[in-house]
């Protein structure tokens, strides 16, 4: 059956085939014809956010939770250009996207006709693979085209610019089974004689140490599964990217907690002192590495990557495995097993002794307070009171991620969103509303820090109208944080700009946007404004008070190796005792 | 004092590692790469180029298959080892990119660059670079009494050193195609 339609109705019907059920975004004139269709049907939900940047972080976080690919559509012009941002954090993060972009008529590009932008030419170099189509006889196909490069191989964002003539006229319907396939086919299956040197390393390494990133999570959850399968088979350390907690639970017992720039004292260690690394979906990025010249110097390492070209980038590894992590880890869990379950038991039990006398530092230790919330604390309790529920977790970006990440535990992966490539302040309010419109039931909590959030806030009026209880914890230090713990240490502790100067009343603003808001700045308080927000039945703003100058450790300065890890007991007089360095 | 022993009032420090780790030998590679011929492709590819630092020697592209709207691009570039397997593999998983070849590694191939130049003279120098145009195999495509427009096919290599050979003797322009490389053999 050939089906007659417009443009705008191909869209829907395309996104329907591909079993969208939301859409992110918002209107202009050069969408009007797909937003009349949307009004005309009753299977796709449009959800209307209030500035671009907003639904794209919302897809991201729909996505990320889900498992499925995220969708927004955009104005021409300034709808296009404020999803910049969004795009750009979902290439980094590799997150699967498509973004469809209304652009002025065909006749008209080239004009600097109104709401002009060159779209395809703006968002080449942040997404994945964009298309400007320019005849309706070919826009279905291209849809199922963008969805099948959004999710394949290494996932990632991708556009699709429609002029409005596009929309407007008529061509014949390509179903999903009849659209061309495509060449782009990314190899999932790894290379077995490599997958082989993997095992035989793995068999007699005295030092081994399963490094894990966001790959793993964008493999799906079988990967965990047999990941997790793997650790306890074989003893094997495990640690993680700020991207992939979660795939392994933060309660095993191989679990060493993240690594990385303001990773854990142990983690970092083992990545320093291991002799077999196993990076399984990881990319060795630069708050991991730390000064390439002294990373891991004794190891041998394997790398597993959808990704060729992640491999080699910017460490040299032993053993290179291309592929899909599911497939590769399960040819190799087969193997391992096949060939006898072996490992170096003597080995590890030392490495593990090792390891126990890291942990025994316990580089989280904080000094806590009666007087003031300390962050930590804050995190600490509610990690306690959330602990066991239907959780997902998002941030912003700054100090308050890095403690999020230090002090919530991640059993599940999936349930943990934030921006970790581009670092983007404004990514946790909106990605938070993405992940509740995606599981209504279930608790999602934005850890923010007040300046981040501020970036997206209008966002509140989206969370009012579609009736997402996100609960916004916001850690207010009445500084950028981040910035502070830098111009403290490196810049010989003058305070450019990092504060947070007429901040509004929270609480107010939650009334103004007709939700609810506390303030709490007593630790004593802290447990039941902390209930109060989870049973609230509605959006929540919660404006929690903490120390000023609180620094976030451990911390390896950039350039530094691990083994030159700030602990500092985060004195909060802006000087550090110089026992806080730590030189192993 | 904090940690770092950097000292309070000092200016001198930056956040990122500005060292070059990959400082090693440059080598310089021709690649082959097929690509659709869709809107844009050329753009994606040079953007790869300059978003990454990667450096760009020379450049030509064509459709070659028009049934399948396939064309060749053949780009000159230079790099440490790692650089140029990371040229590699970017292009690779670009999405519109079907095969990426290195010229160079993989096996003999013939490399080839037409240019044309403008050389403008009287008297001595005009007959010397007539002479020198034979033995280069250069022809002869425009004439006037005070001026000749030379065409030649050949190497990089052979092609800078007429354009060498032609700078005292009057050159005026030189318009150069960029390298179309093939491997030899079957
Ligand atoms: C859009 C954007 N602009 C600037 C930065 C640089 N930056 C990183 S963290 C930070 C401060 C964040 O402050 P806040 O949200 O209050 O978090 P805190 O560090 O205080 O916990 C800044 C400005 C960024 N990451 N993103
Ligand atoms: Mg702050």
């Amino acid at each position: 059956m050939t089906r007659q339609m417009t443009g705008a109705r191909m869209v829907v019907q395309a996104l329907k085939d591909q079993g969208v059920e939301v859409v992110f975004g918002y209107p202009g004139g050069a969408v009007l014809p797909i937003y009349d269709e949307i009004f005309q049907q009753n299977d796709i939900r449009h959800v209307l956010v209030r500035h671009e940047q907003g639904a794209i972080h919302m897809a991201e976080g729909y996505a990320r939770s889900t498992g499925k690919v995220g969708v927004a559509l955009v104005t021409s012009g300034p709808g296009a250009t404020n999803a910049v941002t969004g795009l750009t954090d979902a290439l980094l993060d590799s997150i699967p996207l498509v973004v469809l972009s209304g652009q002025v008529p065909t006749f008209m590009i080239g004009t600097d006709g109104f709401q002009e932008a060159d779209t395809v030419g703006i968002t080449r170099p942040c997404t994945k693979h964009n298309w400007l189509v320019k005849d309706t006889a070919k826009l279905s196909e291209t849809i199922h085209q963008a969805f099948h490069v959004a999710r394949s191989g290494r996932p990632g964002p991708v556009l699709i610019d429609i002029p409005k003539d596009v929309q407007f006229a008529q061509s014949i319907y390509t179903p999903m089974e009849k659209a061309k396939v495509s060449h782009y086919q990314p190899v999932v299956k790894g290379d077995i004689d490599q997958i082989t040197r993997m095992v035989e390393l793995m068999e007699t390494a005295e030092r081994p140490v399963f490094y894990t990133g966001g790959g793993v999570v964008n493999s799906g959850p079988a990967a965990s599964q047999l990941l997790r399968e793997f650790v306890e088979a074989t003893g094997f350390p495990i640690t993680s990217t700020l991207m992939g907690l979660g795939s392994y639970p933060a309660s095993g017992k191989a679990w060493l907690g993240m690594l990385g720039m303001h990773g854990l004292y142990e983690a970092n260690l083992a990545m320093h002192g291991c002799d077999l690394m196993i990076n399984i979906g990881a990319r060795f990025d630069d708050r991991i590495t730390g000064r390439i010249k002294d990373f891991s110097p004794h190891s041998k390492k394997i790398h597993v990557d959808i990704d060729p070209s992640s491999i080699n980038k910017v460490i040299r590894v032993d053993v290179p495995i291309v592929g899909d992590v599911g497939h590769v880890l399960e040819d190799a869990l087969r193997l391992w097993k096949a060939r006898g379950r072996k490992v170096n038991k003597a080995g590890l039990a030392k490495w593990w002794k090792q390891i126990e006398e890291w942990r025994a530092v316990k580089c989280l230790t904080y000094k806590n307070s009666d007087k003031v919330i300390k962050p930590q604390y804050a995190l600490e309790r509610l990690e306690a009171l959330t602990k066991g529920m239907d959780r997902y977790i998002t941030t912003e970006v700054g100090q308050h991620q890095m403690w999020a990440a230090q002090f919530l535990g991640f059993e599940a992966p999936n349930r943990w969103m934030t921006s970790g490539g581009l670092g983007t302040m404004g990514y946790g309010l909106p990605a938070s509303i993405g992940v509740q419109i995606a599981h209504p039931e279930s608790l999602v909590i934005n850890v923010a820090g007040e300046a981040s959030w501020l970036m997206n806030m209008q966002e509140m009026g989206t969370a009012m109208q579609f009736r997402a209880p996100v609960k916004q914890f916001i850690l207010n230090n009445e500084r950028l944080g981040m910035v502070r713990q830098w111009q403290e240490l490196l810049h010989g502790e003058r305070y450019s700009s990092s504060w947070s100067e007429s901040l509004p009343d929270f609480v107010k603003l939650a009334e103004a946007f007709g939700c609810k808001g506390i303030q709490v700045s007593d630790p004593k308080d802290l447990d039941d404004a902390i209930m109060e927000m989870i049973r609230y039945d509605g959006p929540f703003i919660f404006d929690c008070r903490v120390e000023k100058h609180e620094n976030c450790f451990p911390m390896i300065p950039s350039g530094k190796p691990h083994n030159e890890m700030l602990l500092g007991d985060a004195d909060t007089q802006g000087v550090i005792g110089s026992k806080g360095a730590v030189l192993v | 004092m904090s940690p770092l022993n950097i000292k309070k009032g000092s200016t001198s420090h930056s956040a990122y590692d500005l060292r070059d780790p990959n400082a090693e030998v440059i080598e310089t590679h021709t690649l082959a790469v097929v690509v659709d011929n869709e809107s844009g492709v050329l753009a994606r590819v040079i953007g790869l180029f300059s978003g990454r630092g990667y450096n760009i020697e020379s450049l030509t592209v064509a459709e070659t298959d028009h049934a399948a709207h396939m064309s060749r691009i053949t780009v000159v570039t230079t790099g440490t080892p790692q650089v140029i397997e990371q040229i590699k593999a970017q292009l690779a998983r670009m999405v519109p990119v079907h095969e990426v070849h290195d010229l160079t590694v993989e096996g003999p191939s013939v490399q080839r660059e037409l240019a044309l130049f403008k050389v403008a003279g009287k008297g001595e120098a005009r007959i010397e670079a007539l002479r020198l145009a034979e033995i280069f195999r250069a022809h002869v495509v425009d004439s006037t009494l005070e001026s000749f427009v030379f065409e030649m096919t050949g190497t990089p290599e052979k092609i800078d050193s007429f354009a060498e050979l032609m700078r005292p003797l009057g050159l005026r322009e030189i318009a150069r195609t960029g390298v179309a490389a093939l491997s030899r053999g079957a």
